[in-house]
């Protein structure tokens, strides 16, 4: 069974020698990122406008004689501009999600964390927060002055500023998100009456307070310690992922010196150790010791190294996006990039774009009511006049347009089988209505037990229907 | 808890649930006194497979602290809410008590609606569309299971479509049917009829009531037994409603048609049940329902707005 000759070697695992303790915890460093300008702070901002005018300006937005996006959580319906969905629709809701997951596998596996340098909202409100505060206290090292100074009124006043500017747009947040839920214009005239409700109350502060917390003191150390993403992204990592990189081989060895010496007469690299790119770095980190977890990728090293790569008149690119292979391999950019067709971004790409596709199909195909059978479990199945056998069903027909619509029901799947109650329903504009239908079917013409009938549902104004499969019992 | 006839479970619960907390919090305070051993890179020191290293990322402290305020959090919720055993909390709070007070809150909000249906006559409310909105809901929910989504009843369940009444189809009549019940009796009857003869001729005269195809010769021979069954059902056969005894001229059977299913009535019997809805539904409810069920087969009278 165990023969030693033969076994594997007992893994061992090596201790290298230990040079101090860590406590448990730690009281994390306080960051003051300066602000940069460049190629990926414009991204960046443009992401910004992007996502917040659309987060802001969508609750502003009528169709018709209603908010144009409104998730009414009571009512449980959910109006996306012309689309009533129902929560019988929550199969669109996870093909979102499911999107979602796979362009964040797609753009990760691509380009690394592209999500949380450009587009996560904690990186996008701290942005904004971080603007704020440069605006009323002065860029980093005015802050970091500021902070090591005594108390007084003027820091009090400078502060109670940037205080009140955070907390105006964090609730404006809160009020934004819960605007998404309760009609914006029913309820700005609540907040003017101070009339709202305990939900809405809890919700505007939550999320406002939730804001300010995490965009104006918790900032990075949501990415380090708390976001899920963070940690599995790297998981969709390989070599020819771009990432923010140090090239070290070019910026070793590092080290001051006058902007008009020549750099082939210097015993150095082109790093000049000016440290902007730590001091730029919204997570703190130093990029020239590689690829670190707590980097979001955000490119503002990139920025502020290119800037002084310009003063010195050196090539830009000693800290760019690169993959791991195009530096070790020296390759150039349309090398680099047409490492980008690989089998994992293209298996990403091709899921993506089926499911895309079949979101997209079916929502251009949908027919805008619904319908439910339940057959009667009481009664199942009676015979009446002439022994014909007749089975009850209730079908909830919903109208998912938002005028009133006339149904049609006919029945079909057995030879003779018709419906003898009344078979049209006329149901109000975004309502749910009930038709209870008798059906027979003539004696003898099938044998006891259960069969397979379907219902065919006609909208007014077409000729499509809805099919929905039920079953017609008859007695043995 | 209480379900239990000793307190053990009780005080083994609190135990555990008060031990697994002060587990966590001496935890806590043993990984927060040790300091882990790290080198110069930040890494533990221990390498697996070659180059997976482990690094020393210790918890900010203010992350220590929403462990310990985690801790405060359980032991305020337990004093506060019933979580340790038997012990009910300094709230009193239960599940049964929440219920009750959502339904009060539901039943305080539908209270003036249902008012003005009370001040309504069953004839009139019957016309009311909002009302028969209510009902037809309350029918769905409460009667259909039994006497069908078009309340059309089944073999054995009555037909509520119709004008054949067992019991009487007034609007008294019904409320009285909903809010008690009702039991229908069919006694035996094969020993006061006679021979199993004599049961197959009556039940041709039964089939003969209605003009339905009978034997005539055997519905002439069983019209003499049919004074037993005349006791409740009439002379005449049209039943008696006081009674809830059928009617037998109309060419309804309820518990089914032809000489086999008279037969095996008169021998046998029947125990029939519509069960009291006085504790289910509430009084202004069964009289929306009253009206529903009535408006089932009358024309309502024209509504007083």
């Amino acid at each position: 069974m165990f023969n030693s000759k033969t076994a594997v070697a007992r893994k061992v695992i090596p201790v290298v020698a230990q040079d101090g303790y860590a406590p448990a915890s730690v009281v994390p460093p306080r960051i003051y990122p300066r602000s940069v300008g460049g190629l990926f702070s414009n991204w960046r901002w443009g992401m910004v406008w992007l996502t917040q005018l659309v987060f802001y300006g969508l609750p502003w937005l009528q169709w018709g004689q209603r908010q144009a996006v409104l998730f009414d959580l009571s009512a449980r319906r959910f109006y996306i501009f012309g689309l009533v969905l129902y929560p019988q629709d929550f199969i669109y809701l996870s093909a979102l999600l499911v999107i979602a997951a796979l362009s964040l596998f797609l753009f990760t596996a691509v380009a690394g964390r592209l999500w949380c340098g450009f587009a996560c909202p904690q990186t996008v409100y701290t942005e904004i927060f971080l603007w704020l505060e440069k605006v009323v206290e002065g860029d980093r090292s005015a802050r970091m002055r500021r902070d090591a100074l005594p108390w007084s009124w003027a820091w009090v006043a400078r502060k109670g500023v940037k205080h009140f500017l955070w907390l105006a747009l964090a609730l404006w947040t809160g009020f934004t998100f819960v605007a998404y839920f309760t009609p914006l214009k029913a309820l700005g005239l609540e907040v003017w009456q101070i009339n709202l409700g305990s939900w809405e109350v809890f919700w505007i502060f939550f999320y406002g307070l939730a804001t300010y917390g995490n965009a104006g003191f918790l900032r990075e150390q949501v990415c380090k310690h708390m976001c899920p993403y963070a940690r599995f992204q790297s998981a969709m990592f390989d070599k020819d992922t771009l990432i923010v990189t140090y090239d070290s081989a070019r910026g070793e060895p590092r080290g001051a010196r006058s902007r008009q010496a020549e750099l082939s007469t210097l015993n150095l690299g082109a790093c000049v150790d000016c440290t902007l790119c730590v001091q730029v770095c919204p997570t703190g980190i130093d990029i020239r010791q590689g690829l670190q977890y707590e980097c979001i990728g955000c490119g503002a090293c990139v920025d502020v190294c290119d800037s002084v790569m310009d003063k010195m008149a050196y090539p830009r690119g000693l800290i760019k996006y690169t993959t791991e292979n195009a530096l070790a391999r020296g390759w150039t950019q349309a090398q680099t990039l047409r490492h980008v067709l690989r089998p994992r971004v293209l298996i990403y790409t091709s899921i993506l774009l089926v499911i895309v596709l079949a979101m997209g199909f079916s929502l251009a195909w949908r027919q805008p009511f619904r319908v439910d059978v339940i057959r009667d479990r009481g009664v199942m199945a009676r015979i009446v006049e002439g022994g014909r056998i007749e089975n009850v069903y209730r079908l909830q027909i919903m109208n998912a347009t938002e005028s009133r619509q006339h149904y049609k029901v006919t029945v079909s799947g057995l030879t003779g089988l018709v419906v003898v109650s009344k078979n049209d329903l006329t149901v109000a504009a975004a309502q749910s209505g009930w038709l209870v239908l008798r059906v027979q079917l003539p004696p003898d013409v099938v044998a006891g037990g259960s069969h397979s009938i379907q219902f065919s549902i006609f909208s007014n104004d077409s000729a499509d229907f809805v099919a929905e499969k039920s079953t017609f019992m008859v007695p043995n | 808890m209480s379900d239990f006839t000793s307190n053990f479970w009780s005080v083994f619960v609190t135990a555990i649930t008060i031990v697994s907390i002060l587990a966590c919090l001496v935890l806590l305070i043993l990984t927060g006194r040790s300091k882990g051993i790290v080198s110069g890179d930040n890494t533990t020191g221990h390498v697996w497979d070659g180059d997976l290293r482990e690094m020393n990322n210790p918890l900010p402290g203010w992350w220590v602290g929403l462990f310990v305020m985690t801790i405060v959090f359980a032991f305020v919720y337990l004093a506060l809410y019933p979580g340790l055993g038997s012990y009910a909390g300094t709230f009193g709070w239960t599940s049964v008590a929440q219920h009750q007070a959502e339904v009060d809150k539901g039943n305080a909000e539908v209270a003036p609606l249902y008012a003005r249906f009370s001040a309504m006559k069953p004839e009139e409310l019957a016309g009311d569309k909002p009302a028969m909105a209510v009902g037809e809901r309350l029918f769905m929910n409460n009667c259909a299971p039994c006497h069908g989504s078009d309340a059309r009843g089944n073999k054995g369940i009555p037909n509520l479509t119709d004008a054949d009444w067992l019991h009487g189809g007034t609007p008294a009549k019904i409320k009285e049917t909903l809010t008690l019940g009702r039991i229908g009796l069919m006694p035996p009857m094969a020993a006061a009829v006679g021979t199993a003869d004599d049961v197959k001729n009556v039940a041709q005269y039964v089939l003969s009531l209605s003009g339905s195809p009978h034997d005539s010769v055997r519905a002439a021979l069983g019209k003499s037994k049919f004074t037993v069954c005349a006791a409740c059902h009439g002379g005449d056969g049209k039943g008696m409603q006081a009674l809830g005894s059928a009617n037998l001229t109309d060419n309804i059977w309820l518990h089914g048609y032809g000489e086999a299913a008279i037969v095996a009535m008169i021998n046998n019997g029947k125990t029939n049940q519509m069960p009291a809805q006085a504790g289910k539904l509430s009084e202004a409810q069964i009289h929306v329902l009253t009206a529903y069920v009535w408006g089932l087969s009358n024309r309502p009278a024209a509504s007083v707005q």
